[in-house]
C-alpha cells in the first residue's frame, strides 16, 4: 500500500507509473487531514498547490522526464522561506509573514520536482529540544509507550518534520540543526537525519538561529532517502558567503560500500556516568554491528567534550540575540505600537516572542555585553578551537566516530524538566559535532524498555557524508529497525 | 609646529583634535548587496531584501568596495591589512534594518598611515592616520513630514562607507581643516569617493580636548557629531574648545559625552552622555568570512592607481617650472590639472601658467563655470596661447581674443580672422605710422630728448591705438627706439 512506500520506492514507483503522483499526494494529503488535527506537526498545509505540481509532476513523468525528486511529496521546515506561502519560524512575531523569495535549499527540492505538503512545526525559531516552545503548540511524538497514551515529546527543533515522517504524512522532510535540532529529534521519532558538513547546504533564505553552526539537512524513513534529499538540497550558492563550492556526490551511490577495513572511534567521553543502561547497551550492539561488517573499532578521546555544551550555548546564544534583532516591528511581522519607537519595539518583542526565545536573547546579549564578552564568548570560541581540533585529532587515527544521538529516548510533554538548564542536556551528545561544522547522521537503532526509539550518531570528517551514510547503511540492516509507531497513516484508527 | 593658541583667565590653552571621517564609497552597488547607490533616488527605490534586513537574508561582500577601500589605503600610504574582519555593531534603530551595522571593528583593513597638510604661510605637517575601515551605512529617518509618524527611506542602508580615523595630532581649526580638504583631495584623486559634503558622502566626527600649553597627556575629549563641511568643522573645534576652557577654567571637569553642532546658533550641545552610551556588543559577523587578501592583487591596484596630488605637484614643478603656489593651485583638483597639463604640453609652460592662474580662471569665475564645464577646452586655450607664441596677436589682443571665445565659442584663429585682429608684423607699415606720431608730436619728441624717458611708453601708446592694438609691441619697440635716436 501506498504508507509503505520509502522516498526511494515511491521514487521508482513513480517512473514505472505504478502509482500517479496525484494519487500518491492526494494520499499524503488524507492523511494530514486525519491525523495532523492530533499530532499538529504543520503550522501550514498547502493542498491546493501541492494538487497542482502533483499534476504537472505527472505530465513530466508521463514522458519520461521529471527531476530525481518528480513527484515526490515532503514537507518544509518552516524556517525555510518559501516563496508566496507563510513562513513563521512557528513565532507569533512572523505569524502573518509571506516572503517574496524562496530559500535556496526549497528551491534545489522544486527544481528537482519535489512537491511541499506544507511548512512544518517547529521550536520557535529553531529554539528547544521539544518542540514545545511553538507558537502554534506543541507536537505529538507519534510513538506511544507501551501501555501508556501519554503524549510525548518529538524531540526539537525539528519536531514537526521528524512526527511528520515517522507518521508517514510525507515521505521526508527538511530540518535544520544548529546543535542536534536535525538528530535528536530523528532519534526521538525512529526515522534517520543527516545534519551535513558546516556550508554543504546554503543557509540563504533559511531563517537565522544561529549562523555559524545553522545546517539544513534531510530527515527521512532511512539513510536512502536522506541521501537521495541532500544530492538536491546541497551545494555552492553564491547568496551564501559560508557555502562551500565543492562538488555534491552521488550520495545514493556511497550507501552499498559497506565498512569493511574501516576504523570506527569510540570517544570514551561520551560514555558519561549516567548514561542510562539500556542506551550504553545499544551503543555496545551498534559497536558489534560495525564489527561484524569488517570495521576496526578504536577507542578514541575528544579530550574538550565536557565543555561542548556550555561552549554551544555561549556561542549560539550570542549570535541568536543579534539575528534575532531584525523582528522590531518596523518592516514587516508582528507590530504592536507604542508612543516612542522604544515602546514600540519593547511591546512587539514582548508580544512577538515566547519565552524560551526571550530567555536566549537576553543570555546572548549578556555574553556580549561590555566586561563579559572576553569571559564568556572570547572564550568560548577558543574552547569551540580546541574542540574541533579534538575532531581532527581522532580523525587522524579513525575514519568515523560512533555515539548514542541522545542521552534518552522521548520523553512525555509533562515531564518536560522545569530547569532550561537540564533541557539543554538533551544536545549533550549533538553540540561537539555542531561546533566542528563535521557532518553527523542518526539512524533509528533500536527501542527502549518502554518501546520508543533509541538512535545511534556516526560523526564524520568533513564533507565526508559517504562514509556516514556507507556506515550509516550497516548499522540501517544490522538494526533491520521495522517498528511503527502507534500513530501512522498506515493504521486505521 | 603651528602655534594655535587660545587665551583664557588663567593662561594659555592648545586644543588637541582628532578626526573621523565617514566617506561613502564610490561603487555601483552597495557593501553586501546588489542594489542601487545612486545618490537622490524616490525613498525606498533601491533597497534589497538584504537591506531592508529580511528573514533569511545573507550579505555578500562587494569586491568593488573592498578594492577601492585598498586604494585609499594605498594613497594614504597606509598599510593594507591582509586579514581583516567584518563585526556586527549591534544598536536598535528605526533605520537600521538588521539590528546591527556590519563594520570593521577588531581588524581593519587599512592601517597606519599618513597626511600632509599645508597651512597658509606654506608650513607642512603630517596628520597620522590611525585606520580605515569598512562599513555600511544606515537608512535616513525622517521626522519632519508628519506629526505622529515618521518615515524610513532605506536607499543610502548598506551603503559602503570608509571611516578614516586620524591621531589626535590635530592642533588647530586650520589644520582640521586643512587635513579634511586634503584628504578630500586624495579620495577625489584616487576616485574612491566623490567628497560631495552637500550630499553627506563625506562627514565628519570631531574628537575635541583642550590642555593648558605644556601640560603632558590628553584631558578628557569630547565628541561632535555628524559636521558636513570644513567650514563647521573648523567653527565647532573652536566654540567647543571654548566651552571646555571655560568649564576647566571654572574649576569644573569636562564629561565624555556625544555632542552635536548648531551652526546657527555657533555652539555645541549634549546629544548623548556617557552613562547612556551604547553598548554596541561586537562581535564577528558570523554571515561572513574573514577578508584575506593577496598580494599579487594589492599590487595590481597599485600599479594602476592614478597619480597621487603630492606627486602630481612635484612633476609639475619639475616639468614645467611651476612654483610651489602654483602647484598647489593647479593641483587642488585633478581635473584642474589635466586641464593644464593639456594646454601646457605643446606650448610655452610659463604662458600656459599665468594664463591659465590669471584670465582663464577669471574667466571661469565671471561666467560662474568649472573646470568640467568650461566653455573654452584645453586644445582652444593651446590654440590661442599658440596664436601668442608666434606672434599672430599680441597678449593684449588675446584677452579680448578669449572673452570672445568664452561668449561665442568660436576658436581663436577663427575670432582672429574674423575681427581682423592678426598682428602687423610689416615693419615698414610699422615705421611709417611710428613716424606719423613723432611727427604730430614733435614737442614731445624734444622733451624726450632733453631726457624725460617717460615718454617713451605715450609714444609706444600712441602707436598702438593708432593700429587698434594690433602692431607687434617688439616691434614697435625697435622702431621706436631707432628713430628716436637718430
Amino acid at each position: 500500500m501506498v504508507f509503505d512506500y520509502t522516498l526511494a520506492s515511491a521514487r521508482d514507483a513513480l517512473r514505472k507509473r505504478e502509482i500517479s503522483a496525484v494519487e500518491l499526494v492526494n494520499t499524503h494529503l488524507e492523511a494530514i487531514e486525519r491525523l495532523d488535527g492530533r499530532l499538529n506537526s504543520f503550522i501550514t498545509r498547502t493542498p491546493d498547490q501541492a494538487r497542482e505540481a502533483a499534476k504537472a509532476a505527472d505530465d513530466l513523468l508521463a514522458k519520461g522526464e521529471g527531476g530525481a525528486l518528480c513527484g515526490i511529496p515532503l514537507g518544509i521546515k518552516d524556517l525555510f522561506a518559501t516563496e508566496g506561502v507563510r513562513t513563521t519560524a512557528a513565532s507569533h512575531i512572523l505569524e502573518n509573514f509571506v516572503p517574496p523569495y524562496e530559500s535556496t535549499v526549497t528551491a534545489n527540492l522544486k527544481r528537482d520536482g519535489a512537491i511541499s505538503l506544507g511548512k512544518l512545526n517547529l521550536d520557535e525559531f529553531a529554539m528547544g529540544s521539544t518542540n514545545l516552545t511553538s507558537a502554534f503548540g506543541g507536537v505529538e511524538n507519534p510513538w506511544k509507550r507501551q501501555g501508556s497514551d501519554a503524549r510525548l515529546v518529538p524531540g526539537g527543533s525539528s519536531g514537526g518534520s521528524a512526527a511528520a515522517v515517522a507518521a508517514g504524512l510525507v515521505l521526508g522532510a527538511t530540518g535544520t540543526d544548529t546543535g542536534g535540532s536535525i538528530r535528536q529529534p530523528a532519534s526521538f521519532c525512529g526515522i534517520a537525519g543527516v545534519k551535513p558538513t558546516y556550508g554543504r547546504c546554503s543557509r540563504f533564505g533559511t531563517i537565522a538561529f544561529a549562523s555559524s553552526l545553522d545546517q539544513a539537512g534531510p530527515m527521512a524513513k532511512n539513510l536512502r532517502d536522506c541521501a537521495i534529499m541532500l544530492e538536491s538540497m546541497a551545494g555552492f550558492d553564491a547568496k551564501d558567503s559560508t557555502s562551500v563550492d565543492k562538488a555534491v556526490p552521488n550520495y545514493e551511490a556511497a550507501l552499498d560500500r559497506g565498512v569493511k577495513g574501516m576504523r570506527v572511534g569510540i570517544p570514551k567521553e561520551y560514555r558519561t556516568d549516567n548514561l542510562p543502561e539500556e542506551i550504553a547497551a545499544l551503543w555496545d550492539q551498534g559497536i558489534a554491528w560495525l564489527k561484524d561488517a569488517g570495521a576496526e573499532i578504536v577507542d578514541v578521546s575528544l579530550p574538550h567534550t565536557k565543555y561542548g555544551l556550555p561552549t554551544y550555548y555561549i556561542a549560539a546564544l550570542a549570535e541568536a540575540s543579534s539575528n534575532l534583532a531584525r523582528y522590531d516591528g518596523v518592516r514587516y511581522g508582528k507590530r504592536v505600537t507604542g508612543p516612542s519607537l522604544d515602546a514600540l519595539y519593547e511591546a512587539t518583542r514582548a508580544a512577538g516572542f515566547g519565552d524560551e526565545v526571550k530567555r536566549r536573547i537576553l543570555l546572548g546579549t549578556h555574553v556580549l555585553s561590555s566586561g563579559y564578552y572576553d569571559a564568556y564568548y572570547l572564550r568560548a570560541q577558543k574552547v569551540r578551537t580546541l574542540l574541533q581540533r579534538d575532531f581532527l585529532q581522532a580523525y587522524e587515527k579513525v575514519d568515523m566516530l560512533l555515539t548514542p544521538t541522545a542521552p534518552s529516548g522521548a520523553f512525555a510533554w509533562d515531564e518536560k524538566p522545569t530547569d532550561p538548564v537540564q533541557v539543554y542536556l538533551n544536545d549533550v551528545f549533538t553540540v561537539p559535532a555542531s561546533l566542528a561544522g563535521v557532518p553527523a547522521v542518526s539512524v533509528p537503532a533500536g527501542l527502549d524498555s518502554t518501546g520508543v526509539p533509541l538512535g545511534l550518531q556516526l560523526i564524520g570528517r568533513f564533507f565526508d557524508e559517504e562514509t556516514l551514510f556507507a556506515a550509516g547503511h550497516v548499522l540501517e540492516k544490522s538494526a533491520s529497525f521495522s517498528h511503527r509507531p502507534t500513530l501512522h497513516a498506515g493504521v486505521s484508527a | 609646529m603651528s602655534s594655535y593658541r587660545i587665551t583664557g583667565e588663567t593662561g594659555e590653552w592648545e586644543i588637541v583634535v582628532g578626526m573621523e571621517v565617514h566617506a561613502q564609497v564610490v561603487s555601483q552597488s552597495k557593501l553586501f548587496s546588489g542594489a542601487a547607490t545612486e545618490y537622490g533616488g524616490e525613498p525606498n527605490t533601491q533597497v534589497s531584501l538584504v537591506d531592508a534586513g529580511f528573514p533569511g537574508m545573507l550579505p555578500v561582500l562587494n569586491k568593488e568596495c573592498v578594492a577601492q577601500a585598498i586604494r585609499t589605503g594605498l594613497g594614504l600610504r597606509a598599510q593594507v591589512n591582509k586579514y581583516s574582519r567584518f563585526d556586527r555593531k549591534n544598536y536598535f534603530y528605526a533605520d537600521l534594518p538588521t539590528g546591527y551595522q556590519i563594520s570593521q571593528f577588531e581588524h581593519p583593513i587599512i592601517g597606519e598611515g599618513k597626511v600632509e597638510i599645508e597651512l597658509s604661510e606654506g608650513e607642512k605637517r603630517i596628520i597620522g592616520v590611525t585606520r580605515l575601515h569598512l562599513e555600511q551605512d544606515a537608512g535616513k529617518s525622517i521626522h519632519d513630514q508628519d506629526p505622529t509618524r515618521s518615515f524610513i527611506d532605506l536607499n543610502r542602508a548598506g551603503v559602503a562607507l570608509m571611516e578614516i580615523v586620524s591621531e589626535p595630532d590635530i592642533r588647530s581649526p586650520e589644520e582640521a581643516g586643512a587635513y579634511l580638504r586634503k584628504l578630500r583631495q586624495i579620495l577625489r584623486y584616487l576616485g574612491t569617493c566623490d567628497g560631495n559634503m552637500e550630499e553627506g558622502s563625506m562627514r565628519a566626527d570631531v574628537n575635541v580636548s583642550v590642555r593648558p600649553v605644556g601640560e603632558e597627556g590628553y584631558r578628557t575629549r569630547c565628541e561632535i557629531k555628524n559636521l558636513n563641511s570644513v567650514r563647521y568643522v573648523m567653527q565647532a573645534i573652536e566654540v567647543e574648545a571654548e566651552r571646555q576652557i571655560t568649564i576647566w577654567e571654572e574649576g569644573g571637569t569636562v564629561d565624555q559625552e556625544t555632542r552635536l553642532f548648531d551652526h546657527v546658533k555657533g555652539e555645541t550641545r549634549t546629544m548623548r552622555s556617557k552613562d547612556d552610551a551604547h553598548d554596541y556588543r561586537y562581535f564577528p559577523d558570523p554571515d561572513l568570512l574573514p577578508l584575506e587578501l593577496e598580494q599579487s592583487w594589492i599590487d595590481e591596484l597599485k600599479a594602476a592607481l592614478p597619480e597621487l596630488p603630492e606627486d602630481k605637484r612635484a612633476r609639475l614643478e619639475k616639468d614645467y617650472g611651476v612654483s610651489q603656489y602654483e602647484s598647489g593651485v593647479l593641483t587642488a583638483e585633478q581635473s584642474v590639472a589635466d586641464f593644464y597639463e593639456e594646454v601646457a604640453r605643446g606650448a610655452d609652460a610659463r604662458l600656459a601658467t599665468n594664463w591659465m592662474l590669471g584670465d582663464f580662471f577669471a574667466a571661469l569665475n565671471r561666467t560662474g563655470r568649472s573646470i568640467e564645464d568650461s566653455p573654452v577646452s584645453a586644445q582652444g586655450l593651446r590654440e590661442l596661447l599658440g596664436l601668442i607664441s608666434d606672434s599672430t596677436i599680441n597678449g593684449k589682443i588675446a584677452k579680448e581674443v578669449l572673452e570672445d571665445m568664452v561668449e561665442t565659442g568660436d576658436s581663436a584663429s577663427a575670432i582672429v580672422d574674423r575681427k581682423g585682429l592678426r598682428q602687423v608684423t610689416d615693419s615698414s607699415a610699422i615705421e611709417a605710422t611710428v613716424q606719423g606720431i613723432l611727427d604730430a608730436n614733435a614737442d614731445k619728441v624734444a622733451e624726450y630728448k632733453s631726457g624725460k624717458d617717460k615718454l617713451f611708453g605715450f609714444f609706444v601708446g600712441q602707436t598702438m591705438k593708432a593700429m587698434k592694438g594690433k602692431a607687434n609691441p617688439a616691434m614697435v619697440n625697435d622702431v621706436l627706439k631707432k628713430l628716436l635716436s637718430a
